[in-house]
Formats: structure tokens, sequence, C-alpha cells
């Protein structure tokens, strides 16, 4: 048999082959006329068709998959930025210094200028337009000029003819610094010297809620329940690192191919530094090795600094990251401390929370106070709280800065919260269902920010159902080993959340669509949303296949640029599905009209009877029809383009700084999530069994790849509760690369059973939402309380690393 | 002059190469850039090229071990008409695709692991990824994609017989 199988996996490198392996048709909708000559000839096998079609896009309990780029990808075609190559293309390294807080006194650049194939080292006084910049703060120092703020900071670039040669003579920079005092612990910041001189102290921001009379509210509690948590810095660990290649056009414009998720943010930076217009660069998408949030501001400043290059140079330059580079400079999750402080009635409705977070925003501000304006107000989970104090406050101090990481603010406030509702239920007697069945958010309930969430389903209760009933919480509970002296405890653990999809009151959230309809029949779409290596561009030709009816196989995602479509905003926050889809569905509305008002002659109907389905336009009835292919020929002969524009701006919504008061987004996501585990008493070892997860996620798109994104968030979330943290000594990471900084293998992740809850939301034209974060957002707080239940331990800070009893 | 067998051609190595890694040899000396570098220090398996059918991490493994060697990479693996081979298909149709970037390497170690073992279970396959890291899965369709392979390889076989 083994001689067998390997004749058969040899056939491609053998002459010859045993059978020949031909590439699985997949089901394709055919259009079963080919032309149909008179538009009132009526047909059956059209009719069949068109039941044909209907079984596809019905797609309810069927595991359908698409990837337009997954050709190109299992057959290594795909281009990567590093993949990419040009004439004359010279090559980029950052140069870092040992430094933690130093004010710089000078750099020696010589020995490096006079190096073999160096071409240019180049330091911030060589930057023609802005040195610093941000997206809230322009506090980043592109190289850092005057002081070293963290250790990543970058001091100048080497450029050479090779990457091998640039990477040598970075070594012979000499900095020459006074060291300063640094601060590592965002609750010491405060009283320090601030970290940026034109800063008044190190407060980067700080949000309150205040709702109803906390103090009182305490004082007519029958319980109350005081704990502090810890979350931890975490590393994105996309499995490409940062790169760039920009090329200096001779009319002054820079191309960038950067392996980046918000193409247009990145321009910002490039054109900043290089001191331009916006329409003189153009961000070009290529291939992404993932992102996860991490390839927004690192990424852009590694494109910007690409491009300064080569505009020095005028050469196309490379720039590619080492992992331990990546992994030294990039951005991380941000950790935090969290004190909650919460009352009970005897009969277990929460009656107050209090409580108060302190985040480390390391040396730069990135996107931290829009991370914890989504921090705040989800602080208390998914239920009905009447009496809240809360406060967040972060911090400037010298370790390495923190923003987005898929979550953005949310899974370390899910993380106590979560556990806090847990310790609740104890402390009442009563049982952890019940407790949060009795003080969730329910259809018309008013959240902590007063919003009634009326307009879509709230489905907290049918996710919380689901997950309890397919996992039979119920009587696993009853076998939780409860700190039972024996060498395998058993635990089961569960937790919910309700998240604001997309960006809500921190940013202004719109996205467009173009589609271009060729005289052939194929069509080119484009919207603002970016392909992160999450299945973006198969999910909106999906969504512009059902709503214009037409064969997906016609569609054609084009390259993105900037200089091509509108800024669609960033593809973060869960939001790329819900606005992408929102411009494309806008975008057929428009096309619709459009070639209705042309073609409602030829189908003898007005313009709005006109019908599109199965690769055909109707009119009133299923015998009067022209071919999608036909339709577009007419339209190009009457001068008339097939061609529309769509864009989607997300409904009003409105948030107090002032107060906390308000609708920081106008719809929610539902999730739970369960999970069964052992833990060895003697070694400490986490075992996880069994995972399930009800996600209310508005509408399916892609089945196969929404699945993806469950079992992904939930793996990485595992990563986050059990193995990873970054650590840092004295301002200086320690580990560096996969060696010592433990991501989740196949071995470490259990049996996951994803279920999908559907219920389409009235403000998203195509009445999906989202589900990128929700799926990792939880999982810690679901192990932490399974651990718990096993162990009768608490376990208030992540990583969890079980203290060993035997 | 030394040469290596790379998807069935034959590369002269030059002697400037030969203290090259691998991975830059491919990638950087012959252009075949579906090899991709996720660490540089062996630890993450995006760099996964077989050497005489087994799987090697070729950003840690110079171009002078490899001397006279069968190499295979991802641009080796397709039929010489353009057909998928059964694992890239199976890769398509389980989903196990989203960035892309660890997948050249998850095929091939997938290709060296069904060459020893025809009917693997769940916990097998899991092992045999035990150097490799993908960070968008979560794994479980990577693990359905080989266990469609392995089907798909067997029933071609019986077909063969028949």
């Amino acid at each position: 048999m083994e001689m067998i199988m390997n004749d058969m996996l040899l056939t491609n490198n053998t002459v010859i082959p045993l059978a020949k392996q031909k590439v699985r048709k997949r089901k394709r909708f055919i259009v079963c006329i080919k032309k149909p000559e008179n538009k009132t000839v009526s047909s059956n096998s059209i009719k069949q068709s068109i039941t044909i079609e209907k079984s596809q896009i019905d797609r309810q309990g069927r595991k359908s998959v698409f990837r337009n780029d997954a050709y190109l990808k299992v057959t290594g075609r795909a281009k990567y930025v590093d993949d990419l190559k040009t004439d004359q293309m010279a090559h980029c390294v950052p140069v870092y210094s040992d430094y933690v807080h130093a004010r710089i006194d000078r750099i020696n650049t010589r020995t490096c200028e006079n190096a073999k194939g160096v071409i240019r080292v180049i330091t911030a006084k060589d930057i023609p337009g802005a040195s610093t910049y941000g997206q809230i703060n322009m506090d980043y120092h592109m190289l850092a000029d005057d002081k070293i703020r963290f250790n990543g900071d970058v001091v100048a670039l080497v450029v050479a003819e090779s990457r091998e040669l640039a990477k040598s003579a970075a070594g012979l920079i000499k900095i020459e610094a006074t060291e300063l005092p640094a601060i590592f612990n965002p609750e010491e910041a405060l009283a320090a010297e601030p970290i940026h001189d034109n800063m008044k102290s190190n407060l980067v921001n700080h949000y309150k809620i205040r709702k109803g009379n906390t103090e009182s509210a305490f004082e007519y509690s029958d319980y109350v329940v005081e704990k502090t948590f810890n979350t931890t810095f975490v590393e994105h660990a996309y499995l490409e690192t940062e790169g760039a290649l920009c090329i200096p056009k001779p009319d002054g414009k820079m191309i960038v191919y950067g392996s980046m998720q918000h193409p247009f943010n990145t321009r910002k930076w490039v054109a900043a530094i290089l001191g331009v217009k916006l329409s003189q660069v153009e961000i070009i998408g290529c291939s992404m090795g993932g992102g996860f949030g991490g390839k927004d501001d690192t990424a852009a400043i590694v494109c910007a600094r690409t491009a300064l290059a080569a505009k020095l140079i005028k050469r196309p330059v490379k720039m590619i990251y080492d992992r331990e580079w990546s992994m030294r400079e990039s951005y991380k999750r941000c950790p935090y401390k969290l004190q909650y402080k919460i009352g009970l009635s005897k009969v277990g409705h929460i009656l107050a929370v209090q409580c108060k977070f302190i985040v480390d925003s390391g040396a730069y501000t990135s996107t931290v106070p829009w991370l914890t304006f989504r921090s705040i107000v989800h602080c208390c989970g998914p239920y009905k709280i009447a009496n809240l104090k809360a406060d967040i406050y972060s911090f400037a101090t010298n370790n390495v800065f923190t923003g987005a990481f898929r979550g953005f603010g949310s899974p370390q406030i899910n993380f106590a919260i979560e556990q806090m509702i847990d310790i609740c239920a104890e402390k009442a007697g009563i049982d952890c269902i019940e407790f949060r069945r009795l003080n969730m958010l329910r259809q018309n309930s008013e959240t902590i920010t007063g919003q009634i969430l009326r307009r879509h389903k709230v489905s907290i209760g049918e996710v919380l159902e689901k997950v309890v009933k397919t996992i039979g919480f119920k009587n696993k509970f009853k076998k939780c080993s409860f700190g039972k002296d024996q060498d395998e405890q058993y635990g089961i653990g569960l937790a919910m959340s309700y998240r604001g999809v997309s960006l809500g009151a921190e940013g202004s959230d719109f996205c467009s669509c173009i589609i271009n309809g060729q005289f052939d029949g194929s069509i080119i779409l484009e919207t603002g949303i970016h392909e992160n290596g999450q299945g973006a561009e198969s999910a909106m030709i999906l969504v512009l296949a059902e709503c214009l009816g037409v064969n997906k196989a016609r569609i054609r995602y084009a390259i993105p640029s900037t200089s091509h479509i509108p800024d669609g905003g960033p593809t973060v926050a869960s939001r790329g599905t819900l606005v992408g889809s929102a411009a494309v569905t806008l975008a057929v509305k428009n096309l619709k009209r459009i070639m209705s008002k042309v073609l409602s002659d030829k189908l003898d109907c007005k313009p709005r009877e006109v019908r599109f389905k199965n690769d055909h336009l109707f009119g009133k009835t299923d015998d009067i029809y022209i071919s999608w292919d036909e339709a577009v020929k007419l339209m190009h002969q009457k001068h008339k383009y097939p061609f529309a524009f769509g864009h989607f701006k997300a409904p009003k919504i409105h948030w107090d700084e002032k107060t906390g008061m308000g609708d920081p987004y106008f719809t929610y996501n539902y999730n739970c999530q369960a999970v069964e585990l052992t833990v060895n008493s003697k070694t400490g070892e986490i075992r996880l069994i069994n995972i399930v997860a009800a996600h209310d996620i508005g509408k399916i798109v892609n089945h196969g790849m929404l699945e993806g994104q469950i079992y992904g968030g939930i793996a990485q979330g595992i990563g986050m509760t059990l193995t990873e943290e970054i650590i840092i000594k004295d301002g200086r990471i320690q580990n560096l690369n996969f060696n010592k900084y433990k991501v989740p293998k196949a071995v470490n992740i259990p049996e996951i059973n994803p279920i999908i809850v559907e219920n389409r939301d009235p403000d998203s034209p195509f009445g999906a939402k989202g589900i990128g974060e929700s799926a990792l957002e939880i999982i810690a707080p679901a192990i932490a309380n399974a651990v718990y239940n096993a162990t009768g331990k608490r376990y208030f800070s992540l990583p969890i690393k079980i203290q060993k009893t035997k | 002059m030394d040469t290596i067998l790379i998807n069935n051609k034959e590369e002269f190595i030059y002697k400037r190469h030969i203290d090259r890694s691998l991975l830059d040899y491919l990638r950087v000396d012959l252009n075949l850039t579906g090899t991709k570098n996720g660490c540089g220090i062996g630890a993450c398996g995006a760099c996964v090229v077989l050497v005489d059918f087994k799987p090697y991490r070729s950003c840690v493994t110079k171009l002078s071990k490899v001397i006279g060697k069968n190499i295979l990479t991802i641009e080796g693996l397709e039929n010489s008409d353009g057909t998928l081979h059964p694992i890239q298909q199976a890769f398509i149709d389980a989903g196990a695709v989203q960035c892309g970037f660890c997948t050249p390497g998850m095929i091939l170690t997938t290709y060296a692991f069904l060459l020893k073992n025809n009917q693997p279970g769940i916990e097998q396959i899991k092992k045999a990824f035990n150097a490799s890291i993908c960070r968008c899965t979560g794994y479980k369709q990577i693990i359905d994609a080989v266990q469609i392979a392995s089907v798909t390889i067997k029933k071609k076989n019986i077909s063969v017989y028949n």
C-alpha cells in the first residue's frame, strides 16, 4: 500500500503518472439557454436553471466555501510583498539602539556609509516631510530624532545593494545617547516626567461612565464582590512580517506595495513623511500574510520609511522585516489592570458596578483612545446594570507601544467581567447560567450607556441557550472536580458577550463599491475594504453574485489601489463584511436602476419591474428575459455604461465623552462559548477537550470562511489564555521569535463546534454583521471559569499558569 | 559542477551560492517564491520543502547539505497539465486557506506525512504539524484537508487497480 501511495504522490515528479489527477470540478451554475433568440420564448430549461441557482443561493445548513485566491495560494503563485522584485531594486534595513529611554547625542554613520554595498544611511534629519505622525496623537517618530522612547525605536535606515550587505553594515552605526529614567509601570507614569516633550503628563486618555447612583446601590446590596485582574502584552504573530516595496515614478508619484491592513492610512503616513499630497502616493494591494489588527501603524510606518529611502536614492527600495525586528518594534495587545466591585441583591440581581482600568499604552498613543472607548462601553458585559461608575485611564510608558489587536479592548474586559459573573453567581448561591439569564440584556433593554436595543434582535439568550444545550452544560457542571484531590481535574466553563459592530463612535464609518460591467459580460468589482487573508474579496464577490443574480465566475475582484476607489476606512473592527457587503448591496441597487431604465423596453415592462436573477434579466414574468451577456452588450451599444458606484454610511451614532452616555454602536452581535478541560494537578498542564461556540453574525456570506474565522479566533484566544506572553525585562523584549514566544500548534486546539445564529440586521443593507473579533474575545474567561470549576482556584492574570499542588 | 534536482529540473550550483540557506537559494536565486520565510530560525514551518521526500525547514538548511538531492517545492506539486495535486485540491475544498502564508509549508508537510500514513487519525495529523504554525485557521480545516486528501488518494489507487 505504501508503495502505491508513493507512486500516487509522486505523479508530479515522475514521468509516468499512475492516474491522471484532475481538478475536481466545482459545481457551477450553467445557464441552460445559450442565447434566447426571442424574448418571448417560454422554456422549461430556464425554469430548471432557476431551481439550480436557488439551491446554490440557499446555503442554509450547507457548508459551502469559496475563495477567489485559494488556487493561487495552494500553488505558491500568490505574490506577497517579499515575492515581488523589480529592476534596480535596493534593500533597506532598520537600525535599533540598545537604549530604552535616552536623549540622543550623536549618531555616527560614517563607517557604515563607507561599508561595502551601502548606498545611503538615512536618519531623521533626512526626512523631507513630517518626522512624526499618528492616527490620533501625532507622537510617533518615524525615525528617532531627539530621543529614544522605547527599545524598538528605529534610529537610522541603511540602504544597500543587497539585504545581506545592508544588515552587516547596520551594526557599524554608533549611537551616543544619555540615558533617562524609564517608566515601565503605568501606575507610576502619572508621577513621572512626561515621555513626550509636548505632553503635560503621561496620561494618554481617560474615559468614564456615570450612571445611576452607585454609592447608595452598594449600600442596598446584600453582597459586594471585589476583585482585581491583569492581562499582558500579546503579539499578533502574523506569519508574514511587515514589508514594503516602493517604486518612485518619473512623474513624482510613489508606488507602494506593502503588507498592511489599512492602505488608506498607510497612504497618509507615506505622504506625511515624504511631504507630498495624497494623490502623489499610490498604495497597491498584494497578498497579505495575516494582520489581526497588527498591520496598521507599524505596517504603515515600514511603508513610509521604505518610501523615504526610495525617494532619497531615486531607486526602488524593498524592506522586509526579520521576525525579531517585527516583534521588537510592532505594537502589542494592551495590558490592562482591571478592578471590579459588584453589588448584588440576595436573589442575584446585579445592583451596582464600580470599575477602574489602568492601561499601558507604551511609548506611543497609536489607537489606544479608540480601544479604551470600546473597553469602557462594553465594561459590564451583556448585562443590565442600573448603577455604574466606570473609569479607564491609559498611560504612556517606555514599554513597547500597544494598540489594535483582534478584539480591540474587549478581550481584556471580558476576561474580568465574565469571571466576575461566575464569582457573583457563586456568592449569591445561584447557578452561573441562571445568574446570567437573570441579569442579561433582553429586547428593548437599556445598555450601560443608555442605548435602547430595539432595532436589531437581541439574541444573547438565544446563543446562551444553544451553547448550554449543545454542550450539555448542566450535567457536565455537576461532574466538575471543584478542586477535589485527583490527578486529572475536570471542569467546564462558559462566557458570553455582546459586541458593538464596526468602528462605532470612535471613527467615521463608511465604505464604497464600484461595479464595472464589461462588454463581454464579465464584471470588475472593487470595494474600499482590504483582503487581510480573512477572505474579504471572496465575501464581496459572493454578495455581488447574490444581489445581482449573476454567476460568481463572471466577477473578478480588482487589484485594490488607493488611486481607484475612495477611502473606505480601515479593514478592522470586524467591519469588512458589514460595511463592504453594504456598499456592494447599494452599488447593485444603483446598477440595477441604471440597467432597468435602459432595458425595460426590451423586457416589455416598467423599469422597476425588471428582475435580475440566474444570469438573466426578466420582465414581468419569467417568460420574458434577456441574458446578462446580451444585456451588457445592449447597454454598451446604447452608450450607457453598466457601471455603478455605491456607498454605505453607517447610521448616525453618538457618545458623550463627559458622561459616557449615548448610542456608541448602531448594532451589536451576540456571542457565547463554553469549554471543557482537564487540569493535571501534578504537571499543571491544562488540556482542552471540547469547545462549543455560538455566534449571531447577522447573515452568512461564506459558510466555510465564517467557520474558519471562528476556529482561528478561538485558537488565538487560546494562545492568549494559556501560552502567549511578551516578556519584557527593563524595557527589552526577551522572546523575539517563535522558539520562545509560543503560539498554539495543532495539538493545542481541541474539537470546536461552531453554531451560527442568523438574525439579519435591519441597519445592514445585506443583513450581515461580522465575526472576526467576537470569536476571540470570550474564550479566555470561559477557560478561566472552567479552570476554577476544575481546580477550585481562580486565576486572575493572563496567561493562566496553574500552581502545582503536588 | 555540483547539481541539485529541484522539481525534477537539474540545477547547477555556483560556488558563490553554496553557503546560502536552501530558502534563500530557492527564493532569491531561482525565484521560486512559493516557499515562505516566517521566522528564519526553523520554528514556524512556513519554509518547509521536501528533500528526498522528507520535510526540511529550508531556512535553517544549508544549500551545501542538500547537493545531489531531490527537492520538491510547492511549485513542483501540480501535474504537468496544470491540474492540481489532490492535497492542493483538498486544501481548497476544506477551506483550509486563509492568508495562505503557511499553506505551501502545510501542503508539503502533508505530502510527506501521507507518504507514511495513508489512513491517519486526527491526533496523528495534529502531531504531524508539530513544527508548523498557522495563525489564521485554528488548524481545524487543515486537518480536514489532510483527511480529504488521504481519502482521495486512496480512492484513486483503488481505481488504478480495478
